[in-house]
């Protein structure tokens, strides 16, 4: 038996791979489905990655290839084009590889899945099904093969993927002929909406959304919508790509039976990043999408301290206090308060709203009682950094934790 | 103008399930048959957008020719699908009742299905409903069992029978539709198609959506097909252990309803809506049509709506004024008009093959029977038979079959260059979804997208 199976091997996987070692556990095993380890940043040629873990700046692909020689050459076994297709019924993980078909099993698992952008089919967007249609991840990786691309293109999202996919599009050569999102604004730092809106000069449509893709075999055309006149606007692209709007790739943690967060879709995880089975750990962006790289990293690193005082505990798994969030709060990660004194990853919790509030008022408590309250700003689909000294005022034997924004 | 001897015995217009059908028991005998068909690909159209269910005929309208070849085609097709590597698993349907007017219908449905010859029907009460389908919505009142209904993979059987009829000597042109006909003088007919002119001494019309227009080109005026689109959601395979069974409305004058059903690949499929439309090449989805399927699912399976969407899809079913097949045989002409083959195509193709491989016989085609016909087995898609990333075998024996390229449906890179150098090989992404699966899972494309697109490029 190993004692870690790490499955995934992008930032969080290897960063808890890589602290695991250096925390000294013997044997550590990264099982990795693509043909590289190091995860979505081996697809994204542009620079910002490695501030928060190894302090400097570096390339996507460049950052990817530090973690995965970093945990090789700190002894980390990386299986690479190794997928884990399921659990056994002895608990022990299924494993495909080129080698063949095997069961390993460990003292520890930790499930580093990650995440991924919803197609467009789960966006449920009608329309006819050409070919163009593509999300951020196909986009990257079809410009890093030098595959053809189109030369229109509409991105849906706003967010900083969405600007990320415009790098991308001006990098081969592709005009964006807009952007769209529902809500009312862009979420991206204003800087990076400014700057691309001057280089690239392409409208930002908001409170817009699809009504309908057509074009038989390629992309012709768009037709979006205003949400609140439902005026209609036809757009003449050959291209769509759907960025953002992250789901976490909880297909293991469920077939594993682990607990899924509502909110964020991901196994449910305490502040010690233990998952409801006892001795299985999530780290990264299968807890919640999308961190960062740097972030999922440091998420990685933190589940390594506590799956080695499990490796060197006595077996027992005690129960944690959920957190609850309620409307227009989406969701808080990590989703419970562990067992110790623990803090979570980074020393925040992250949360998210579904609306915009520049100063919301915000109230944790526990069985009624005012844990905590402050005035924080809220954007969809970016995190809020929760701070978490409250936690010491939290009954281990209490009921769940709330965080609200009582005004509204 | 003078004449040659025709260059075909049999020309088959649309490599559809049902023309490949046809073409596959025509290719049995010592016959120089050819399949055209317009598009890139076999079952390309209609039969690869469907509910891919194998119907027992329980409901078909009893006498006419779709109840019996429905019939007949399920025992066929169970027969046949086996040996042939189409994956079929026989789940069995649930007719279940929302209301008392619902429950009433139950003796005349029990009573058409006696009529069909098909006495397996039985009924459920609410209580046994509910124990075999404990996630099903509130307020069902009963059910019709119906143990002989089942779920078939729509892309493998036109494809396993244009392999059938190819390895038997049969000639398959892709891009070819036809746009005008002649009859030849000393019988037989010239047909002019978008790659030029074939003659031959039969004409077996297939063309699904466009039998119409085939139809009446030979000065035929029997029926015109109205398109009517299905539209359909598929879920999350996360959501399939929810339902057990195909979950099927009691029917209506007009509809046969919306359906809840486990897919062959693991999936849970929602639909189809049913609309008349004018243009027989709008597969597109509607708002207003997944509205309500959603709304649908909500009532019957409320569990599914909280799954994701794996993919969303319209097919075109080739509707007709008339309620049977339209099925005839000109003897005199050599000509077999096969139109009209609404909704249960897949599951008559090989009664329907054997039908017109008959009638033509009548009609003086001589039938003599090829002395050795090959084994065809096509590779397994079905997520209820062993597939290749799980057989240790399979991966000792070419190691590419261990490379997973689409994680989502578990497509080895070993598949992939199978179905790219296949006897049909697929033409394009939507030809090598439907051989391999590959890209349909619920990333669609995320993570694999792009090296599919590049293994597709590097065989062209």
């Amino acid at each position: 038996m190993t004692d870690v199976i790490v499955v995934g091997g992008g930032p969080a996987g290897l960063a808890c791979a890589l602290e695991l070692r250096r925390r000294g556990v013997g044997d550590v095993l990264v099982v990795e489905r693509e043909a590289q380890a190091g995860g979505i940043p081996r697809h994204s040629a542009h620079q910002g990655f490695g501030l928060r873990d190894f302090h400097r700046v570096l390339s996507g692909p460049r950052y990817a290839r530090r973690y995965a020689e970093r945990a090789r050459s700190a002894g980390v076994e990386v299986l690479e084009q190794a997928m884990v297709t399921g659990w056994s019924t002895d608990e022990a993980l299924e494993v495909t590889s080129p080698d063949g078909r095997e069961s390993i099993r460990g003292s520890a698992v930790v499930l580093a899945t990650g995440c991924r952008e919803r197609p467009r089919s789960a966006r449920l967007v009608p329309g006819t099904r050409p070919d163009g249609v593509l999300t951020t991840g196909t986009l990257q990786q079809l410009a890093l093969r030098g595959m053809p691309i189109g030369s229109r293109a509409l991105v849906v999202g706003a967010e900083h993927v969405s600007f990320s996919a415009v790098l991308t599009l001006a990098h081969v050569g592709a005009k964006v002929v807009g952007m769209t999102t529902e809500l009312p604004r862009h979420q991206t730092l204003a800087p990076f909406r400014a700057g691309a809106g001057l280089r690239y000069r392409f409208p930002l449509w908001t409170r817009t959304g699809i009504a309908r893709i057509s074009g038989r075999s390629r992309v012709e055309e768009v037709e979006l919508v205003e949400l609140e006149s439902s005026q209609k606007r036809v757009i003449a692209c050959d291209t769509v790509v759907f960025t953002a709007d992250w789901i976490p790739d909880h297909e293991l943690a469920v077939m594993g039976g682990l607990e899924l967060d509502q909110g964020t879709r991901g196994p449910r995880a305490d502040t010690e990043l233990r998952t409801t089975r006892p001795g299985i750990f999530a780290a990264g962006n299968v807890l919640q999408g999308a961190e960062p790289a740097d972030i999922a990293a440091l998420s990685g690193r933190h589940a390594a301290g506590s799956v080695a005082r499990w490796l060197a505990g006595d077996g027992s798994w005690p129960p944690a206090v959920p957190i609850e969030c309620q409307p227009p709060l989406h969701w808080i990660s990590p989703h419970a308060i562990g067992p110790s004194a623990e803090p979570p990853p980074r020393g925040r919790f992250l949360l998210r709203s579904r609306d915009f509030i520049r100063q919301a008022a915000l109230e944790i408590r526990q069985d009624g009682r005012l844990l905590w309250s402050g005035r924080l700003r809220l954007t969809p689909g970016r995190s809020t950094l929760l701070p978490c000294d409250w936690m010491r005022g939290v009954d281990a034997s209490g009921g769940p934790v709330q965080v609200s924004t009582p005004a509204g | 103008m003078s004449e040659n001897a025709p260059d075909r015995d049999v020309v088959i217009i649309g490599a559809g399930v049902v023309g490949a059908a046809i073409a596959r028991e025509l290719s049995r005998y010592e016959l120089r048959c050819t399949l055209v068909e317009a598009g890139a690909d076999v079952g390309a159209g209609t039969s690869k957008a469907n509910t891919a269910l194998l119907h027992s005929g329980f409901d078909a309208k009893p006498g006419t020719l779709e109840a019996r070849l429905v019939r007949r085609g399920h025992e066929l097709l169970s027969e046949y699908a086996p040996r042939a590597g189409i994956p079929l698993e026989r789940t069995g349907a649930l007719l279940v009742a929302w209301s008392e007017e619902q429950l009433a219908a139950f003796p005349r449905i029990v009573a058409r299905a006696h009529e069909n010859g098909y006495t397996a029907i039985s009924r459920l009460a609410a209580d046994e409903l509910y124990g075999r389908e404990p996630k099903l919505g509130p307020g069902a009142l009963g059910a019709l069992e119906v143990p002989d209904e089942g779920i078939v993979c729509a892309f493998t059987p036109p494809l396993a029978y244009a392999t059938e009829a190819v390895a038997c000597g049969c000639e398959l042109r892709f891009g070819t539709s036809v746009t005008g006909m002649q009859r030849l003088e000393r019988g037989g007919f010239r047909l002019e198609t978008s790659t030029g002119w074939i003659t031959c001494r039969f004409l077996v019309n297939a063309a699904g959506l466009r039998s119409d227009e085939i139809d009446r080109m030979l000065g035929h005026d029997g029926f015109t097909v109205t398109p009517r689109r299905g539209e359909l959601i598929v879920f999350d395979k996360l959501s399939r252990p929810l339902v057990n069974h195909i979950l099927l409305a009691v029917p209506t004058e007009t509809t046969k309803g919306v359906l809840v059903a486990p897919t062959i690949y693991g999936n849970v499929l929602l639909g189809p809506t049913a609309e008349n439309v004018l243009d027989k090449t709008d597969t597109s989805s509607t708002s207003a049509g997944l509205e309500y399927l959603r709304s649908e699912g909500e009532r019957i399976l409320p569990a599914l709506l909280t799954h994701e969407v794996t993919a969303v899809y319209a097919g075109l079913r080739a509707a007709t004024e008339h309620d049977d097949y339209q099925i005839q045989i000109h003897e005199a002409e050599g000509y077999a008009c096969v139109g009209g083959i609404r909704s249960t195509g897949l599951s008559a193709s090989l009664a329907i093959a054997e039908h017109v491989c008959a009638e033509l016989d009548e009609a003086g085609l001589p039938l003599r029977p090829k002395r050795e016909l090959p084994d065809v087995r096509m590779p397994n898609i079905g997520e209820g038979f062993p597939r290749p990333y799980a057989e240790p075998d399979r991966i000792a024996a070419d190691s590419d079959f261990g490379r997973i390229v689409c994680f989502c449906e578990r497509v080895t890179r070993g598949e992939i260059l199978e179905a790219l150098a296949a006897p049909i090989p697929a033409p394009d992404l939507d030809g090598l979804r439907r051989r391999t699966r590959v890209l349909m899972g619920r990333c669609q494309g995320f993570y694999c997208g792009a090296q599919v697109r590049e293994l597709l490029a590097g065989t062209r």
